[in-house]
């Protein structure tokens, strides 16, 4: 039971300290998965988020699943989910109700006005990041521009995308002679 | 048929959940693709929501989840979403870690990978292209005038071009230069 609360708490921690997510995340998940609590190796904390990052959705949340499970099965990957998810919901709730009671007011339009700006630059910004580590050849451009296409001008799910690509890798694979 | 928000809350977030590969904004796209579906997501929201998931800690998928499920539904709805994106996550990864070890150095699974990350790379940059339609185009005053020069907001172009600069040289957090826009907003009046 104190395994299940600390694992709640810990990752409460790591989910409600760290910016950003993705990898933000990994150095506050070394010093208290590793080096505070001992839950887990570097190296298999290295494993467990490379494993994250290639699994569908957030990186943060199947990190602390694979810590969790591990540990103490079901109950720890509860657990340690919910810790990871907690500060977010709370934070988030909160400045989402101020936002919808402020959002009358001129000052705080032309606020987000300037904040929406900003957001192009994020974005653009992450493009730009997973451009340099994802797109490698031709093929990795022609998949961009067809997600983009896809998406922006036919108003396509991102569901059929992410499938449509994902089968592009299994006939590039058996291309290569499908090696196990 | 006021339970059918939830029920279709937690399906659509179920369903980012299960095909946001990549984490970041990767959950972005998926938002986008529900605001043009239902009405209880508004795309209007969805920079802001941007700005707040970036600026707040947590894991951005699960911020923006919370965040549209609030304004979707309330307090119950940004549980329902950010349970729902969750829950795909903590299913795939129970079964990886009970049935297959070294799951990502099996080559189909780095192959597949290879070719989803420009997909998802595309992806988020068709969801900032949807940004940039509200934030710094201005296609409706141009649908009205028919005028080039009402295409672009200007102070907007001008901000964006500054912000993204020093972004590229100074790095630093998001946070920084979302205050900084915010005030050079009201400043500006933009």
């Amino acid at each position: 039971m104190k395994e299940l609360w600390d694992m709640f708490l810990t990752f409460c921690r790591i989910g409600g300290l760290t910016f950003g997510g993705g990898y933000a995340m990994l150095p506050m998940l070394q010093k208290e998965v590793v080096e505070r609590q001992g839950w887990a190796t570097e190296e298999e904390l290295m494993d467990y988020y490379a494993i994250g990052q290639c699994t569908p959705g957030v990186i943060a949340v199947n990190t602390a699943t694979f810590i969790g499970y591990k540990r103490r099965g079901l109950a720890g990957a509860m657990c340690a989910t919910a810790g990871v998810i907690f500060p977010s919901l709370v934070i988030i709730t909160v400045i989402a109700a101020f936002i919808q009671n402020f959002a009358d007011i001129p000052a705080v339009q032309h606020a987000f006005a300037g904040i929406r700006v900003a957001v192009c630059a994020l974005v653009l910004g992450a493009v730009i990041k997973l451009w340099k580590s994802g797109v490698k050849n031709t093929v990795g451009v022609i998949l961009f521009a067809a997600a983009f296409l896809a998406t922006a001008i036919l108003g396509l799910s991102p569901v059929w995308t992410v499938i449509a690509a994902g089968l592009v890798g299994v006939v590039r694979w058996k291309k290569e002679g499908g090696k196990k | 048929m006021e339970w059918m928000v939830f029920v279709l809350l937690f399906y659509e977030f179920f369903k980012a959940g299960l095909f946001a590969v990549g984490g970041g904004l990767a959950t972005l796209p998926f938002l986008y693709d529900i605001a043009a579906r239902y009405d209880w997501l508004s795309a209007a929201v969805l920079p802001d929501m941007i700005a707040v998931s970036e600026s707040t800690p947590g894991p951005i998928g699960v911020n923006m989840a919370t965040y549209a499920g609030f304004n979707a539904a309330g307090v119950a709805g940004s549980l329902t979403a950010t349970v729902a994106l969750v829950t795909p996550s903590v299913l795939v990864i129970i079964c990886i870690s009970k049935f297959l070890a070294r799951f990502n150095e099996k080559p189909v699974v780095q192959s597949v990978f290879a070719s989803l990350r420009p997909a998802v790379a595309g992806l988020i940059a068709a969801a900032g292209w949807q940004v940039f339609r509200v934030s710094i185009f201005t296609l409706e005053r141009f649908a009205l005038t028919r005028d080039l020069t009402s295409l672009v907001s200007l102070p907007a172009l001008l901000l964006f071009i500054v912000i993204f600069v020093l972004m590229r040289k100074l790095g630093g957090h998001p946070i920084l230069y979302i205050a900084g826009a915010a005030v050079v907003g009201i400043v500006l009046g933009l």
